[in-house]
């Protein structure tokens, strides 16, 4: 029989973040702080929202780009939370999560040969997107004396005349960085002077501590060349229900919409109720949980720095990035004794991309007294470790 | 008065918080926190911190019940004699003053249903300003100050995920 691969699939490596998880999965009784999504139920009005649209019967196809009335929640929550404003009926489209929407905005715009720059460490499908559209991923290695942020500086140096596309992660999954204002204007500026589209991963947007979420959309110049992804997942702890959507220029949104359909159809329509609902009602629930993740983001670091690890202090998502670079083992040997050891189970930043090499990603969607004993034997760890160096 | 409602909050839902811990989560320092729980106290906007037990899961025999309590109200002191009359009695764990068909909600525990219509012919019957009493007994609790009583939530993610 002849091979039945295609040798581009075939060459994606299997996310980082896949081979510890079967490691972990072995580990019968390990705790874990290596999660990636709400420890937070969807609130209960969302919930009975969507039984309420099975009960009603409506179990049927929704049209491609996604309810009407769900797109013009989405119009709404974006311009009143974002200050950028979208066409309900041809600059929105509802996506099955957020990382539909990445894929379908690569696709839609990267050629082969096309080069596309992705900061790092960062979420792990941004890369094997472009490398299925025969795309080149270039990607920049964020600096912790930077506070993992993107400078103006980097991405000029990065910059070919082939980058098509820059993608931008922030509020940063597994870094915790943030950009403000003026870090967007920065990179704002070359992607004009440099014609470049932005794609705008915005799933934690409304997750940001002491400071609120600026989308690189909303700078002058900038609404034309980004496609805004955001979705239910994080801010509504709506992780399970796979809802997202992209914002942008309907020129570029209509194409996204076409593979969409193809592959897709629509997002499922139970979902896509709820969401409704969660838009319309939800900022409450946002607002407690964001402060439960406030309470413990400074509780972890507290606890973090009090054991002698070195943590710049991250200002969005629920990730804590701490450095454990003093130990003399890669991210990976440490978080696989750690969990040998200790029975916890925490992602090494390698899992991210080779940047993310001398740190570990510590979520904190976690019940505080999860918290308090999973860095209980992290401390107990690091203690350890540094006795039997001495 | 300094109200900290932050502080506050976070007790709501957790009292067995230290004043360290508090601290930590809310940016601030300890001994500023430890003052403002102090005046809080003092003020009585933290009247105490008991603790959420679900009683049906021990051997204790405990019945719980919901008087209505309908009362005429005194001169120049309206519901709040009758009120306090009624909630020093040791057996009574909350009054409410209500609008609607009847005036106190009077909720009281005994070891035994007779020990609670004990208490209610005996003690709170008489009383001159009570014209009528009606008595719901408890039969099961499910969710009490903000907390579900009956079934453990698991946390049921994967133990990793990107």
């Amino acid at each position: 029989m002849r091979n039945p691969l295609n040798p581009a699939v075939v060459g994606i490596k299997p996310s980082g973040i896949r081979k510890f998880f079967d490691i972990v999965t072995e580990m019968k009784d390990a705790i874990s702080l290596g999660v990636g999504e709400p420890d937070f139920a969807t609130p209960w009005h969302i919930r009975e929202e969507g039984i309420y649209s099975l009960e009603k019967a409506r179990t049927h196809y929704t049209s491609n780009s996604g309810l009407i009335e769900l797109r013009r929640e989405i119009s709404s929550f974006v311009e009143r939370h974002y200050d950028v404003h979208y066409e309900s009926k041809n600059e929105i489209l509802v996506t099955v999560g957020g990382s539909e929407a990445i894929d379908l905005a690569i696709r839609a715009m990267v050629c082969p040969g096309d080069e596309v720059i992705i900061p790092q460490p960062c979420y792990v499908s941004y890369e094997p997107c472009v490398i299925l559209t025969q795309g080149v991923p270039v990607t920049i290695p964020l600096q912790e004396k930077n506070e993992f942020r993107l400078t103006a500086q980097e991405l000029r140096d990065a910059i070919t005349e082939k980058t098509k596309m820059l993608v931008l992660p922030f509020p940063n999954n597994p870094t915790g960085a943030i950009m403000t204002r003026e870090d967007l204007e920065a990179i704002a500026e070359v992607c004009i002077e440099k014609d470049i589209v932005v794609v705008s991963d915005e799933i934690y947007s409304e997750l940001t501590y002491g400071t609120k979420h600026v989308s690189i959309a909303s700078l002058p110049g900038m609404w034309e060349r980004t496609i805004l992804i955001n979705g239910f997942s994080k801010g509504h702890a709506m992780t399970g229900w796979r809802l997202g959507y992209a914002c942008g220029p309907a020129e570029i949104i209509q194409q996204m919409m076409k593979i969409h359909q193809f592959a897709i159809m629509c997002a499922p329509t139970a979902s896509q109720y709820a969401a409704i609902d969660a838009l319309k009602n939800g900022d409450e629930d946002v607002a407690m949980m964001r402060d439960a993740y406030d309470k413990r983001r400074r509780y972890v670091l507290h606890e973090l720095r009090d054991m002698g690890l070195s943590c710049f202090e991250p200002y969005g998502a629920f990730y804590v990035f701490p450095c454990i670079a003093e130990f003399g083992m890669s991210s990976e040997e440490f978080a696989t004794k750690l969990l040998q050891e200790e029975k916890v189970a925490i992602v090494p930043g390698t899992a991210f991309g080779d940047s993310g090499e001398g740190f570990l990603r510590i979520s904190y969607a976690y019940s505080l007294e999860s918290l308090k004993e999973a860095l209980g034997r992290l401390r107990r760890f690091v203690v350890k470790l540094r006795a039997e160096k001495q | 008065m300094a109200v900290d409602m932050r502080i506050l909050e976070s007790l709501d839902q957790n009292a067995k918080l230290t004043v360290k811990e508090l601290a930590v989560m809310l940016g601030e320092s300890e001994e500023s926190v430890a003052a403002s729980i102090k005046e809080m106290e003092e003020d009585r906007v933290i009247c105490g911190y008991p603790t959420l037990i679900n009683w049906d899961k021990t051997d204790r025999q405990l019945v719980t019940a919901m008087i209505e309590v309908k009362v005429t109200p005194q001169r120049g002191q309206g519901f709040d004699k009758i009120a306090e009359r009624i909630y020093q009695f040791e057996e009574v764990d909350a009054v409410f003053l209500m609008s609607g068909g009847f005036d106190l909600c009077v909720m009281i525990h005994g070891k035994t249903l007779q020990s609670v219509a004990e208490f209610v012919s005996s003690k709170l019957s008489p009383m001159d300003s009570v014209l009528s009493t009606s008595t719901h007994f408890v039969l099961k609790k499910y969710k009490e100050h903000g907390l579900p009583l009956v079934q453990k939530i698991e946390d049921e993610r994967m133990l990793i995920t990107p």
